[in-house]
């Protein structure tokens, strides 16, 4: 027979002696000033890669996490060494971050603004990242840039298309790579005059959250610059699935051209089901009903199939483009994964070698200095043409891509073409355009959380 | 053409939409009444509240998923023609049941890989939903309702995050037979000007798939003597117990008949909705309103209640309706169910003394 000695009291001793020598360390170091948010110390600095692993746009992220990875081992001297051969800014040298070897934690988003909060304010309290990148909506891009400007660490947000993100509610610690709303009404609508002419009503159907909302307001506005007449815009919840009854009535309302400002499933199915009904092989006002798509990703067109052929949309980027910058990053995301990159992992991958560029000219991870060093910076060799993060909002400006389903595609990667790069300065707008929050609308202070 | 382009008036136009939406409502009430029946006859037999009955009509979707799959089984063939995205030689699939049957006959055994599929979705959901039942919900029949909800729905999370694991994500595209593909112009049967009600022809054989598996499933336990004793032992198990007969076996392969039936839904389903892994959850609640609707354990009032709310879901995404109240397609079923319980507590059809003990 074993005695084992244990009793409640002792038990209760042992655990505050050892919870105080857990504890001991940090009382130390705790009181010590640093200088601001999550400083690294060592020999490495840590990035937090943000993405929905779960839920309805896992696939997206999973997309982004594999770009994310391959910048990690370029800024670490691994592999081809991708974009960074091409970009125009030299600061990097392929030896980590300023000496520092890079690593990174992820989160999982579940596309959901609480959940994305949750696992980033894990990733910066318990890893102690200097910087949060990545997502695919727009409602947690929002959630999660607020988190960040509060916490002192920089955001470089990944897909995120609403015009809120830069707009009203833009944040001096965070910056969008990634197109607009806006952009992509203005990238459109000269190529849908030409293809649809200047008399036509259009019928929108809009997912029910920011994204959606001005995504259809900037359509509706450069649509109806070109004399289009806007019949109806009708709201229809995220994830409906069965988007039937809300399709149907546009049979016959007398319209002629039908908007889906949707994404992700959602887009495949009402595109689907669009097509079921019939819409494309109907004439109305003595023309072909058309359908268009605002904004497009790859995954999403895989998904829709033939039903995409000839339908218009556009993006902030595609892997066919035969720049530079696009041909060593589309080679070494092929060679790695065996598929070529998606829209939002190039803009990931871009965010974060853009981040690091700017730590290596600033000389520091302060999130003031990389702020400085982002605002205004002016690059090129990253696949978009020469490209300037706008100061005043945050925003990058390039050329965007107007796309169109292709009519023969030869494999499941090409079944968008490239119809028109639109020249930046036809979707450029003021900082204090009203879809972007008016005059109100500023950045606030840069928060370094010292 | 342009008659119709000058109409703007309200009113015209009214009994089209009104018709379109009455078919719309048909394919959607269709899933949902062949669900709630299964969750009926589960309910009505076993006495369990199914929760991961969502998730069989999904894995039933992903059936056809599967079979489209495994018909699509392909070897590589290297196309020196062309290249891939990175410049080298293209490597193009070939399915081998194309190499196997010829092009032509090989390529109408993938365009009807849904129909096939059915093939393949009996034996699965008999088989998932006798394991179920078997190895899982039999130790609950003894436990609180809470219990049960508790067990299968977690039971429904696993089998989505299986069905995830293997699938991803993405919702998957799965296309009807290409017969059925186009569109059936409803209004130029019904006088009125053609191309204005115009109705998917994979909706109307749905819709006609759903009525044949309801009346299978009713003159089944209506006309057999297993369906009597069935019958028999939702009225009353304990005597149907004292005669000698073994109800627990019965009932067992009602269950496995349910998960058949959901899983039925499932497959046709596919090309109206692109399955993804959570589609089970989004129909999972509306079928359980649809079955307090239609009342606790009542099959006909089950199948009643679907048509109804599908229709009704229908018509409270029009325009003319939305613009009069906002958002009401979202709750328009919550509402009739709660109008429903206040005025008949058991619903539609509902029987006195179940789940009332």
């Amino acid at each position: 027979m074993t005695n084992s000695y244990l009793t409640r009291r002792g038990v209760l001793k042992t655990g505050a002696v050892a919870g105080a020598g857990v504890a001991l360390p940090t009382i130390f170091t705790a009181g010590r000033a640093s200088a601001f948010t999550n400083e690294p110390m060592g020999g490495t600095v840590k990035l937090g890669f943000n993405v929905p692993q779960t839920g309805p746009y896992a696939e997206e992220g999973l997309d982004e996490l594999r770009a994310q990875e391959l910048a990690v081992e370029h800024l670490n001297g691994m592999g081809d060494g991708g974009m960074l051969n091409t970009f125009s800014s030299k600061a990097l040298d392929g030896t980590g971050i300023l000496g520092k070897k890079v690593e990174f934690v992820t989160g999982d988003t579940q596309t959901k603004s609480d959940a994305a909060r949750a696992s980033a304010k894990s990733m910066i309290e318990k890893d102690g990242v200097v910087m949060i990148n990545g997502g695919s909506s727009s409602g947690v891009a929002v959630a999660v840039q607020g988190l960040c400007q509060e916490a002192g660490i920089i955001f470089m947000a990944g897909l995120t298309h609403s015009n809120d993100t830069t707009g009203k509610d833009r944040k001096r610690n965070g910056f969008r790579h990634f197109f607009n709303a806006y952009m992509s009404g203005a990238a459109l609508a000269p190529v849908l005059e030409k293809a649809y002419g200047n008399d036509r009503r259009a019928y929108h159907l809009t997912a029910d959250y920011t994204w959606g909302y001005t995504q259809q307001e900037s359509i509706q506005a450069s649509t109806e610059a070109l004399g289009w007449e806007t019949a109806n815009n009708v709201l229809t919840p995220v994830g409906a699935g069965d988007f039937s009854s809300y399709i149907a009535p546009v049979l016959n309302a007398g319209v002629d051209v039908l908007v889906l400002n949707h994404y992700g499933g959602d887009m495949v199915n009402s595109l689907t089901q669009a097509v079921q009904f019939g819409l494309r092989d109907k004439q109305v006002n003595g023309k072909n009903f058309e359908i268009v798509v605002p904004l497009y990703s790859e995954l999403m067109a895989e998904g829709a199939g033939a039903n995409i052929k000839g339908v218009y949309g556009s993006m902030n980027w595609n892997w066919q483009l035969q720049d530079e910058g696009t041909k060593a990053f589309v080679k070494s995301f092929g060679e790695k994964y065996g598929r070529p990159p998606s829209n939002s992992a190039h803009t990931c991958y871009v965010q974060v070698l853009l981040y690091a560029d700017a730590v290596a000219r600033a000389g520091s991870f302060n999130p003031c200095a990389v702020v400085e060093a982002l605002e205004g910076f002016e690059f090129d060799g990253m696949g978009n043409g020469p490209t300037t993060y706008r100061a005043e909002d945050h925003q990058c400006f390039k050329d965007v891509l107007v796309m169109k389903g292709a009519e023969n595609p030869t494999t499941q990667f090409d079944v968008l073409e490239v119809v028109e790069v639109t020249p930046r300065a036809q979707v450029e707008y003021a900082p204090e355009h009203p879809m972007f929050g008016g005059a109100e609308a500023t950045l606030g202070e840069c928060n370094s959380g010292a | 053409m342009q008659r119709r382009a000058e109409r703007n008036f309200p009113g015209e136009g009214t009994m089209e939409a009104i018709i379109l939406q009455i078919l719309n409502g048909l394919d959607k009430g269709s899933a949902y009444a062949l669900i709630a029946l299964g969750l009926t006859l589960i309910f009505g037999t076993l006495g369990v509240v199914n929760f991961a009955h969502g998730a069989l009509f999904m894995i039933g979707a992903f059936c056809a998923v599967t079979m489209q799959r495994i018909l699509n089984l392909s070897f590589e063939q290297v196309d020196p023609s062309r290249t891939d995205f990175l410049g080298n030689p293209l490597k193009v699939q070939v399915p081998y049941i194309e190499s196997w049957f010829g092009p032509e006959t090989g390529g109408a055994l993938l365009d009807w890989s849904v129909p096939l599929s059915i093939f393949l979705a009996i034996p699965v959901m008999i088989g998932l939903g006798y394991a179920m039942e078997r190895g899982l919900i039999k130790h609950f029949y003894k436990r609180p309702h809470a219990d049960q909800i508790l067990v299968t729905f977690g039971l429904a999370i696993v089998l989505q995050e299986i069905i995830k694991y293997f699938f991803g994500a993405n919702p998957i595209q799965v296309a009807a037979p290409s017969v059925f593909s186009g569109s059936f112009d409803f209004g130029a049967i019904l006088g009125f000007d053609p191309n204005v009600i115009i109705y998917p022809y994979w909706r109307m054989v749905y819709f006609l798939f759903s009525l044949a598996i309801i009346g299978a499933v009713f003159s089944f336990l209506q006309f057999t003597t297993f369906g009597m004793v069935v019958r028999a032992g939702m009225a009353d198990r304990e005597t149907v117990g004292l005669l000698g007969i073994n109800i627990d076996r019965r009932f067992t392969v009602m269950f496995g008949l349910a998960a058949a039936v959901a899983g039925l839904a499932g497959v046709m389903y596919t090309p109206i909705l692109a399955p993804n892994y959570h589609m089970g959850m989004d129909f999972l609640v509306l079928s359980f309103v649809v079955v307090v609707v239609g009342g606790m354990g009542s099959l006909p009032g089950a199948v009643l209640a679907g048509f109804l709310l599908g229709i009704l879901q229908s018509f409270a995404s029009m325009n003319e309706i939305k613009s009069i109240i906002p958002g009401i397609d979202q709750v328009i079923i919550y509402l009739i169910a709660i109008i429903i319980l206040l005025t008949r507590p058991r619903g539609l059809m509902g029987r006195k003394g179940v789940m009332e003990d």
